[in-house]
């Protein structure tokens, strides 16, 4: 290899670079977000994992369910109904987004645009 | 017999999807019980109560059904936002402009419009995401998540009866319902007949806040529902019949 000493010390310096922000936050417990959740409630429509790994998919066959085919019910896996509504269901509960939703959002850099409609509980309170 | 590699792994991937799918698949759907049952909900508007009511009610219908969806009072007329509102006869009924004598007898009665929930409607035909389609009850529903905002609905309607968000409704929103979402920059919004409130079963806002009785909700194809026998008894009128839209709201005017 021509110029070795150069390349291997570029390498050294982009790799070192492009791994800039894992070596930041090294060590750093306070970066992983605690959402905070309802302190009256046990659990939620399904279990924490479930939850955890589809709310997602979950929320998005509610809309497609209760706006699109006329289903307002989601009957959870161990049986219970609830009422399909973001803001009379889901917010009833967890009824801060920015210490739920966003906590976990903000630190995954996405940013989904629930909010652009639907009305968190704490903006409707602070605009009556 | 030894199981033959090929059927094991079959086995396996069998194995791997119905993990995959197990974990993925959460509850079912229902309808809720409460909810009313109907094939082709439709309106029927009373213009004559109307008319006898309107220096005393305040307008509730529009006032309700504002407040109730968060719909924005946008003082320009270019960006305004409306789900119901008031309308001369001539401006409700252009087709009539020439029948002066019919004219004459309806200039000064009130046309509540809204969207009609056509059984044939040409908003559904040209939106290019699906998100206005046809439910299977005759409401014409958005879905406002899937609305890309390229007015071709608004261009379609013969009625006026969609409104295009030019800026952030938000500002506009006086009082806030906090059980019902706003709308966003971009999308186009109309009337729903309240699906929200028929899956909880009540009727539409309107319809429950006129204080004359003036609005009659009711299922179509329910030959017993007491909206086909008002309409069999009084003189009912659509919008732009000719169009073939076929709308689902009706004017009594006789």
């Amino acid at each position: 290899m021509y110029n070795a000493g150069k390349v291997i010390v570029f390498i050294v310096v982009l790799i070192v670079f492009f791994t800039i922000p894992m070596w930041l936050n090294f060590g750093r417990v306070e970066a992983i977000p605690q959402p905070e959740l309802p302190k009256d409630k046990a659990k939620c429509i399904e279990s924490k994992e479930y939850m955890r790994a589809y709310h997602m998919k979950l929320l998005d066959d509610w809309r497609k369910q209760a706006i699109r085919e006329n289903k307002h019910v989601y009957v959870a896996k161990d049986g219970e109904k609830y009422f399909i509504n973001l803001q009379k269901t889901c917010m009833k509960c967890h009824n801060n987004k920015e210490k739920f939703c966003d906590s976990c959002h903000n630190f995954v850099v996405t940013h989904p645009d629930c909010w652009s409609c639907h009305i968190a509980p704490e903006v409707a309170e602070k605009w009556q | 017999m030894a199981i033959k590699r090929r059927d094991l792994l079959k086995l396996g991937g069998l194995t791997l999807i119905g993990t995959a799918a197990s974990a993925a698949v959460g509850g079912v759907y229902t309808k809720p019980q409460e909810a009313l049952k109907g094939s082709r909900w439709a309106l029927a508007i009373d213009v004559v109560k109307c008319k006898e009511n309107r220096a005393t009610c305040g307008l509730k219908c529009v006032e309700v059904c504002h407040s109730l969806h968060n719909v924005p009072s946008i003082p320009d007329k270019k960006k305004e936002i409306k789900w119901i509102w008031e309308e001369k006869f001539e401006h409700a009924f252009p087709e009539h402009e020439a029948n002066h004598y019919l004219n004459e007898k309806l200039h000064d009665t009130p046309f509540l419009l809204l969207c009609n929930h056509c059984d044939n409607p040409p908003c559904v035909r040209v939106c290019p995401t699906k998100a206005t389609f046809k439910r299977e009850d005759g409401i014409v529903m958005m879905d406002y998540h899937r609305c890309i905002g390229c007015r071709f609905c608004m261009a379609a309607c013969p009625y006026g009866a969609r409104s295009f968000n030019w800026i952030d409704p938000r500002p506009f929103i006086a009082k806030v319902n906090p059980e019902y979402p706003s709308r966003m920059k971009g999308v186009v919004e109309k009337c729903t007949f309240c699906y929200e409130r028929i899956a909880e079963g009540k009727i539409p806002a309107c319809v429950e806040a006129c204080p004359a009785k003036a609005i009659v909700f009711g299922d179509l194809k329910n030959p017993n529902d007491e909206i086909n026998k008002i309409l069999k008894e009084r003189l009912a009128v659509r919008r732009k019949e000719e169009l073939t839209t076929y709308p689902s709201v009706f004017y009594l005017i006789g």
